[in-house]
């Protein structure tokens, strides 16, 4: 049995509450949600925080509702439930396919998109999906409420522009109608951590693509996505050549590490394949094939 | 032999004798009441925690302990240096070497223990490692086998005297170099790879652990522990630490997996019974699932040189085997004494050809030791997966199906037995029959038609054959021992009065079943429900001896026993129903449960009759005891041969990688099922080894010595998701010298299954010019052996 180092623990009932419980247990405090990062590195003694303010008990925190022209997530709202969302379904497939590849059952019922944002790890899937879809993270402190694009929530692995004191309360998505989206991953094994992701999602109008996002995880993508894939896209026809050569400026912009997942230049490879079928099936989706 | 549907059922509904019955100990398992070593709780009992090396090879220059004992909750903190003061710093291995028990002088793999505390509870003993301060000094690191032996590598066992390389033994031999070396020159056709099983890890469900209780006022030592041989640990806790025996009781309750995990005596042990001695209370120690990972037995790390010749029509002539094997540290397997390189001399397979070599040199290296372990069968493991491996190779160097060449070269009914070019005497098997069942299964015709269908479109499919001869059931006892112990097991068997029954065996299930198993069989000879008859193991104080369970040897051995004790109980049963009956023994004849006289089959007594007549005023013949008991010691006079046909269908994605294990056919020979349902099981999860081995297993290291598959994030374990739907199949060869002609075959998947997924492999990537790739096959392996790149799978990815 792995056990953590003594730490104090506090139950929060409102944003509010936890707003106030964090500057009362200082900097070394920090909040918990699904806890399925945070405990395993805790029982490592990789995170020692001094305490923990729990967030689960906020119901203002969860759910999945559509705000004029942004679908808005609620920080606490589990990866089942997006896995599960109708709304998302409708306007963004993306996360359902990234949802079936997250960890597995036990995680999804338990571990949040809060979490796994401010996590930040460098697989993370909703990081990428976030970043594909242009979306804004909402971050409430003691100086109020902010909001970020997503694209400059990420400072680098593991580290976010939530500041002690914060809390990550909402992810919104901008709805794109007519949009076609589509996630692919290689993992070693079913609940591993990505080798690679791409996620992307495709308008195609007129028979031109006019708007495109392509976000990317585990492969050394600067803020989860490629914008230098998206220019070469957009304002193209959808062809396999296009396409192709937008992947290809894709993997071109990333900067991957190796690791036991695999060598960097296959990590690139996959960039570029993965995000290849990823635009292909999304621009077929947009099309209404 | 009684087949299957012959056995009659109980009042409570399960096979008196072989069948399919739900397993008795399952009713606990299954209701979370399992008794295992982290559930003992004693009063008065402490915790404790191992500090481990974050070096894999550092001198240690000093190591403060004052700051942990200031902790409050702290009982004791034990070091190498304490435990020298004891001369029990270092500890024999099973092979014959010795092992750190704490380090004194240098660490010599990551994770190495250093220092154990005992507190009050765990969290305590955790916080207190942290305040241990040890001052290392990190040297070189040897890493890579292929180095060990380099002239400027440094010297991890500098603790042997006038030890001056990193050679653990220099040349272990099998077979006619000079036959095989001829029929090499003479052959048209000769292929050579590469091949290296990397190392792997058993990682059972339930990690090591002991309860370690010395009582201050008797002397006496009980100790619960993770082991697959309790009475072997016994007698090496007695001989290491002087202990009188008769004061030792080594207790293995549940047990969660082993593998050949929980067979070596490891160094938390004998904390646990050293912390117990110091504080004069039970001791209790269990690792966490890194520490279980990074320190305990691991298994292969095998690099294997294979060649093969043959006629160009594919005869094969000759296998050839160079090996080096890299032991880590300190020699820790656990094998029979004669064979340093385990049963790895089984190398030559299921087929005929006069002339086999192999030459096998093993290493010190900077990581954890260990070898023989994950259901290996002493590294047949790995022999069968070198020659499923080149036969694949000599098949495709030859144009020739690789179902085809196994059947030209399979061993023929009559050959049998049979004894192979090192030695090896093969009890039975009829290997064509086994492997048509397979490719029946398999619809193998089709399957080749579809898998050209589909390359003509670009998509690639693969089939794998693995056809695998296992040797189990060590062993006899005049060529087998271990630390000198023969490998026999006792069996006593004691039918109560009114016909219930007590079996004591020395074999320690770890999963496997035993306690309806070995029901099944003294229900088999006697008649007597299974649900009448306790299964006693486990405990040292109330068991016979014997070697334990590894090895498959549990039905082998300790079955045969069952077997024996139960007719010779059978035997006196005769002699009581004779005196009851007032008839000459001779007069009787049995009947599953019940001597009655010969022409008169309605006089006579059931063995439960029996049993009160046995404890009753009845008076019995000179020269016949009362009570209706016995006990037997069995010597195995040969091992036993078990073998399979397995048939793997993955499909390939040449853009990323990925295997997709479609489909897995298994037609195992274990002789007759005792309990079909419990075959199936092991058979299972074998295969799902097996899938895992083969796509995703592996403990790398990185330069310096870290270990790269230090947890479950980073050693993959395979899923469901990963498994097909197992088709099984069998066919029933039994095994000519065992009582009730049963092979064992709690390994035969784990051996038999690596071979058919990487064959399926390589069979689907073969139009891209592979003949070759290292386990395992994850996506980025598939992907470089795609384009040519060859990998070193046991180094830290580059």
């Amino acid at each position: 049995m792995q056990t953590p180092a003594p730490v104090d623990y506090a139950k929060a009932t409102s944003v509010a509450d936890a707003l106030a419980k964090l500057q009362e247990h200082g900097e070394e405090a920090r909040v918990i949600a699904g806890g399925h990062s945070l405990l395993p590195m805790m029982k490592l003694r990789l995170a020692r925080p001094d305490a923990l303010i729990d967030l689960n008990d906020i119901p203002e925190l969860t759910g999945i509702r559509i705000e004029g022209t942004e679908i808005v997530v609620g920080a606490m709202t589990r990866h089942r439930e997006i896995l599960e969302s109708a709304i998302l379904a409708e306007h963004y497939p993306i996360f359902r396919e990234a949802e079936r590849l997250i960890a597995d059952p036990i995680v999804r019922n338990r571990g949040t998109i809060g979490g796994s944002m401010c996590q930040a790890d460098p697989s993370a899937d909703l990081s990428a999906v976030g970043s594909a879809l242009k979306g804004s993270a909402v971050v409430v402190g003691p100086g109020g409420t902010r909001t970020v694009p997503l694209r400059e929530f990420h400072q680098g692995p593991y580290e976010t522009v939530v500041g002690p004191g914060e809390i990550l309360t909402e992810v919104r998505y901008p709805i794109r109608p007519g949009a076609g989206s589509a996630y692919e991953k290689v993992e070693r094994r079913a609940g591993d951590w990505g080798v690679a992701t791409s996620g992307v999602y495709v308008v195609v109008s007129g028979g031109v693509v006019t708007d495109c996002g392509i976000g990317l995880a585990a492969v050394g993508a600067e803020h989860y996505c490629s914008p230098e894939g998206e220019a070469a896209l957009v304002g193209k026809e959808p062809t396999e050549e296009n396409l192709a050569a937008a992947a290809a400026a894709t993997a071109e912009s990333c900067s991957p590490n190796a690791d036991q997942r695999g060598p960097a230049d296959y990590k690139k490879h996959l960039a570029n394949e993965l995000t290849l079928r990823a635009l292909r099936r999304a621009a077929r989706a947009s099309q209404g094939a | 032999m009684t087949a299957v549907e012959d056995a009659p059922l109980s009042a409570a509904g399960n096979p008196i004798g072989f069948g399919r019955m739900h397993r008795k100990e399952d009713v606990r398992f299954l209701r979370g009441q399992g008794n295992y070593v982290d559930d003992v709780n004693l009063p008065g009992m402490l915790h404790s925690a191992i500090l481990r090396s974050p070096y894999a090879h550092a001198r240690i220059v000093s190591i403060d302990t004052s700051a942990a004992l200031a902790l409050p909750g702290v009982h004791a903190v034990i070091t190498g240096e304490t435990l020298a003061g004891l001369g029990l710093a270092w500890m024999p291995t099973l092979s014959y070497d010795t092992q750190a028990v704490l380090a004194t002088d240098k660490v010599r793999f990551q994770g190495q223990e250093v220092a154990f505390v005992v507190a009050d509870n765990r969290y305590i003993a955790r916080d207190a490692l942290e305040l241990i301060d040890v001052e290392y000094d990190p040297l070189p690191a040897v890493v890579d086998a292929k180095k060990a032996l380099d002239p400027d590598a440094p010297i991890i066992r500098d603790d042997k005297e006038g030890k001056t390389d990193n050679v653990v033994y220099e040349k272990w031999e099998a077979g006619d170099e000079a036959a095989t070396d001829a029929a090499f020159a003479a052959a048209d056709v000769v292929v050579t790879e590469d091949i290296l099983y990397p190392r792997v890890h058993p990682a059972p469900m339930e990690t090591c652990g002991s309860v370690a209780h010395m009582d201050p006022v008797t002397g006496k030592l009980k100790l619960w522990t993770t082991t697959q041989a309790p009475h072997a640990h016994r007698t090496v806790y007695a001989l290491v630490a002087g202990l009188p025996e008769q004061n030792i009781q080594v207790i293995s309750p549940d047990i969660g997996g082993g593998f050949g995990n929980k067979v070596p005596i490891y160094p938390g042990y004998v904390c646990s019974i050293v912390g117990s001695i110091v504080t004069g209370r039970p001791v209790k120690w269990m690792e966490d699932r890194s520490e279980n990972l990074m320190s305990t037995g691991f298994a292969r790390d095998y690099h294997m040189n294979v060649s093969i010749a043959s006629t160009k029509e594919g005869k094969i002539l000759a296998v050839k085997v160079d090996v080096l094997a890299d032991h880590g540290a300190f020699n820790g397997v656990a094998q029979p004494t004669k064979y340093p390189a385990g049963f790895f001399h089984i190398f030559t397979g299921s087929y005929d050809y006069p002339a086999a070599y192999c030459a096998v040199k093993a290493v010190y290296t900077n990581k954890a030791p260990g070898g023989v372990a994950y259901a290996c069968s002493f590294r047949i493991t790995e022999a069968v997966y070198a020659i499923e491996r080149i036969v694949d190779c000599l098949a495709a160097e030859l144009a020739m199906d690789p179902a085809e060449l196994r059947l030209k070269n399979l061993l023929r009914p009559e050959q049998f037995p049979y004894t192979t070019p090192t030695g090896w005497e093969y009890d039975s098997g009829d290997y064509e029959k086994t492997m048509r069942v397979a490719m029946g299964i398999a619809g193998y015709d089709d399957l080749r038609k579809e898998q050209a269908e589909k390359r003509a479109k670009g998509e690639y499919m693969g089939i794998g054959i693995s056809f695998f001869t296992e040797g189990v059931g060590a062993g006899p006892r005049k060529h087998m021992d271990i630390l000198g112990l023969g490998m026999a097991d006792g069996c006593d068997l004691r039918v109560h009065p009114t016909g219930k029954a007590q079996v004591r065996l020395s074999v320690q299930s770890q999963g496997q079943g035993h306690e309806t198993t070995f029901a099944q069989i003294v229900a088999h000879e006697l008649g007597i429900p299974p649900e009448d008859i306790e299964v006693i193991h486990g405990d040292t104080d109330n068991t016979p001896f014997g070697l334990g369970t590894y090895g498959s040897r549990s039905t082998p051995v300790s079955g045969a026993a069952a077997a024996l004790v139960a007719r010779k109980v059978r035997d006196k049963a005769r002699l009581i129903a004779a005196a009851a009956l007032e008839c000459a023994p001779d007069d009787l004849e049995w009947e599953l449960g019940r001597w009655y006289v010969k022409g008169d089959p309605e006089r006579g007594r059931t063995i439960q009759e029996i049993a009160m007549d046995a404890h009753s005023a009845l008076e019995l013949p000179e020269g016949v005891e009362g009570h209706l008991d016995a006990q037997v010691v069995y010597n195995p006079p040969n091992l036993t041969y078990p073998y399979g046909c397995y048939i793997c269908v993955v499909d390939v994605d040449p853009g990323t990688g990925q295997v997709k294990v479609r489909r897995f056919i298994a037609v195992d020979d274990c002789g007759p099922r005792i309990n079909p349902m419990i075959v199936e099981g092991q058979v299972h999860g074998g295969l799902a080894d097996g899938v895992g081995m083969a796509l995703m297993e592996v403990i790398a290291f990185d330069e310096d010595g870290n270990n790269l598959g230090g947890s479950f994030m980073d050693y993959l374990l395979p899923t469901s998701m990963e498994c097909p739907d197992w088709e099984l199949g069998e066919t029933v060869t039994p095994s000519p010298h065992h009582p009730i002609g049963a092979k064992g075959v709690g390994e035969s998947a784990t051996v038999g299954s690596p071979a058919a997924v990487v064959n399926a492999v390589i069979d689907a990537i073969s139009p891209f010019g592979v003949r070759h790739a290292d386990m395992p096959l994850t996506p980025a392996n598939v992907w470089r052996a795609i384009q040519g790149r060859n990998v070193r799978t046991d180094l830290a990815v580059e």
